[in-house]
């Protein structure tokens, strides 16, 4: 199971990174969603991987086998504060595509449309 | 407990809502609520900072009176009552401005967001759970995407989708670290952690170092060091200008944090981490300051200019935290105020500068009105920002020149900071005279063929008092600054002397008596228990990262 959940984080960081290089909206947009996956997996095998296990003591005390319930209570935090998140990216991004008519993250050298004035400016 | 260390934090995260969802049709009735709550945030901070400093002691407020750490702790200590009253004082000039230049309606719920603003802020500060801390600085990126693409307009959208998906990005890396960081401790409250740590061999402390380190790019992302610090410059020169200027504390926000977190929790004294972030903190600084300076050198746009310089003073401010000693951690406090003043005053003026002319270009274009009195402000606001007497920057800069005086440090320290506030004055002089000397002998004749300037000069506008009062203040307060260095530097030194007595915090935190009352013994047996389990979770945790790493 540990070989799994490692790769299964491994694969989907991967797929993430590699997506939110492609510098486009859309592959940006589900390159951070699989990296959230990949942390949301993270967060839950850091409190240890357990099957069959109860995330409380039992009453007496006695049975110490327990999963720890911290993780699940962060993986919960950060699942839905990357769904908000994810959702004001896909709005922003839907602000810039509308305004821009253009997808792409980076922004087109401000100093480049300033040459030509220059070159107007100094000719006169 | 003091049930006003919470506040700052219930104070707008009450008030948001009842502006964005009450008053969103009336914008006068919002821009009063907005205006009084802030005032009332103001002397809440007051009062906190008067709190801290009647006790060497922090002060911890338990939620829900859980004792920590089962529980969150907000922990009010010198450190963070100065960072919530910088924050406060900086939020009412930023706030003024804005309504008075009209700013907060280009958008919808510029003041909901605001207040939202002002709780993560304070809540970022305030908190002594790092999980926590990760929550707060959430809700302080989500407010500041609604802020910074206030107005709209096709550059901001575009500037903000980038800051977006970096600070996106930067919230998985400290996700992977605080689950890292759990994993090999076992406790996400700071003061346990600090506990905790102490006792981890530097054999078996690998995992420590990559959560410690992954931290690290986390606040460095916020607060714009080399290699990350690429998105400022876009973001701050394309928000409207009074939240660039409140965004001057997002920045500190990152200093305050890897200052908090590398002096607590992986501080000096700690063996498994030790060094960690001083011999990583400190080239970096270096690279911003020149960064920050050729950017001021090179730009020919004003806002971008303003934004590279703060580059520059982040770079000084980290360079001196870098040292990680009181002495040069007193430096950094006190031109960390200054240089959030500085930086949002530069902004300020730079928005009633650029409301008055066609563009932002630094060409000399026709005078605008009020010439010499926006000279004089820009000209105060640069030489404060470039670290020239009279004003603060000055004795910002010498405090950390004098802390930064150790042999292996001093030579590259002290030739970073002096060429980089020397190659930013000369940035600064060429652009304020190019924007103010150059363009008074330019006649505006308005037979010209309008599609040479694309943009019409907007109509002469004399500048209200309201308009021009709170980037007067700004600058004034750098002034004060100055004035009162020496009581300032000597609560900044009593602040940095608290933040390096580590075991007073774990104390305060974790053994206070508070601890022991009646009502929570019963979690108190239990207590121990958890804390073996976890312990042994963490010797566990311990032997595997071991066993890694003898393969």
């Amino acid at each position: 199971m540990e070989i799994l959940v490692a790769s299964a984080i491994g694969v989907l960081t991967a797929g993430g990174t590699y997506l939110i290089l492609r510098l486009r909206a859309f592959p940006v947009i589900l390159g951070l969603a699989l990296l959230s996956y990949a942390v949301n997996v993270f967060l839950f095998a850091s409190g240890r991987l357990a099957t069959n296990m109860p995330p409380i003591l039992d009453k007496s005390g006695a049975d110490v086998s327990y999963t720890d319930p911290l993780p699940q209570a962060l993986v919960l935090t950060a699942i839905v504060i990357s769904f908000g998140m994810t959702a004001v990216l896909v709005m922003v991004s839907l602000g810039a595509y509308l305004e821009r008519e253009s997808d792409e993250i980076n922004i087109p050298h401000p100093d480049d449309d300033l040459s030509d004035d220059t070159a107007t400016e100094d000719g006169k | 407990m003091n049930h006003w260390i919470i506040a700052p934090v219930v104070l707008p995260a009450l008030l948001a809502p009842i502006i964005g969802y009450v008053m969103r049709h009336d914008i006068q009735l919002a821009r009063t609520a907005s205006v009084a709550g802030n005032l009332f945030f103001v002397g809440i901070a007051v009062g906190l900072a008067m709190l801290a400093s009647t006790s060497a002691d922090p002060f911890v407020y338990r939620l829900g009176d859980w004792p920590a750490p089962f529980g969150i702790v907000l922990v009010l200590d010198r450190l963070s009552a100065l960072m919530v009253l910088l924050t406060s004082v900086l939020a009412l000039i930023v706030l003024i401005h804005a309504i008075a230049t009209g700013w907060d309606r280009r958008g919808r719920h510029f003041h909901a967001l605001f207040q939202f603003q002002l709780m993560g802020i304070s809540g970022a500060f305030l908190t002594g759970d790092i999980f926590n801390l990760f929550v707060f600085f959430e809700i302080l990126l989500i407010a500041s995407y609604g802020l910074m693409i206030h107005g709209g307009g096709r550059e901001r959208m575009q500037a903000g989708l980038q800051y977006v998906v970096i600070n996106l990005a930067g919230s998985t890396l400290f996700l992977f670290a605080l689950g890292t960081l759990y994993a090999s401790t076992g406790t996400l409250n700071m003061a346990d952690l600090a506990e905790r740590l102490t006792q981890v061999p530097v054999e078996e402390a690998g995992l420590v170092r990559v959560a410690a380190m992954l931290l690290m790019i986390v606040f460095a992302v916020k607060a714009a060091v080399f290699p990350v610090q690429f998105w400022l410059p876009g973001t701050y020169a394309n928000a409207p200008a009074p939240v660039a200027a409140l965004f001057a504390i997002m920045t500190k926000v990152g200093a305050y944090a890897i200052l908090r977190v590398h002096t607590l929790i992986f501080g000096p004294g700690v063996p498994a981490t030790h060094g960690i972030a001083e011999d990583w903190l400190f080239p970096a600084a270096i690279v911003t300051i020149a960064i920050g300076a050729l950017g001021v050198l090179g730009t020919r746009r004003l806002m971008p200019l303003i934004a590279f310089s703060v580059i520059g003073s982040m770079g000084t401010l980290m360079l001196a935290i870098a040292a990680f000693t009181p002495q040069a951690t007193t430096a950094a406090l006190y031109y960390l105020i200054h240089s959030t003043f500085a930086a949002a005053a530069l902004f300020l003026i730079g928005d009633l500068v650029l409301a008055r002319r066609a563009n932002e270009r630094l060409t000399a274009q026709p005078a605008i009105t009020e010439n010499g009195l926006f000279a004089a402000l820009f000209f105060g606001a640069a030489i404060a920002m470039a670290g020239m007497p009279p004003l603060s920057g000055f004795l910002g800069k010498l405090l950390v020149l004098d802390a930064l005086r150790v042999p292996g440090e001093m030579p590259w320290a002290w030739s970073a900071i002096l060429a980089g506030s020397l190659v930013t004055i000369v940035g600064f002089a060429r652009a304020g005279s190019t924007l103010f000397w150059k363009s008074t002998s330019i006649i505006p004749h308005p037979s010209a063929d309008p599609s040479v300037d694309e943009a019409v000069p907007p109509p002469p506008d004399h500048p209200r008092a309201i308009a021009l009062a709170p980037s007067m203040t700004a600058i004034g307060l750098l002034a004060a600054l100055a004035i009162f260095a020496g009581p300032v530097t000597n609560y900044v030194g009593q602040t940095s002397a608290q933040l390096f007595d580590r075991d007073a915090y774990v104390n305060a935190v974790l053994h206070s008596p508070l601890n022991e009352e009646p009502n929570t013994k019963i979690i108190k047996s239990h207590d121990d228990e958890g804390h073996g389990d976890e312990a042994d979770a963490a010797e566990e945790h311990g032997e595997a990262t071991h066993d890694e790493g003898g393969h």
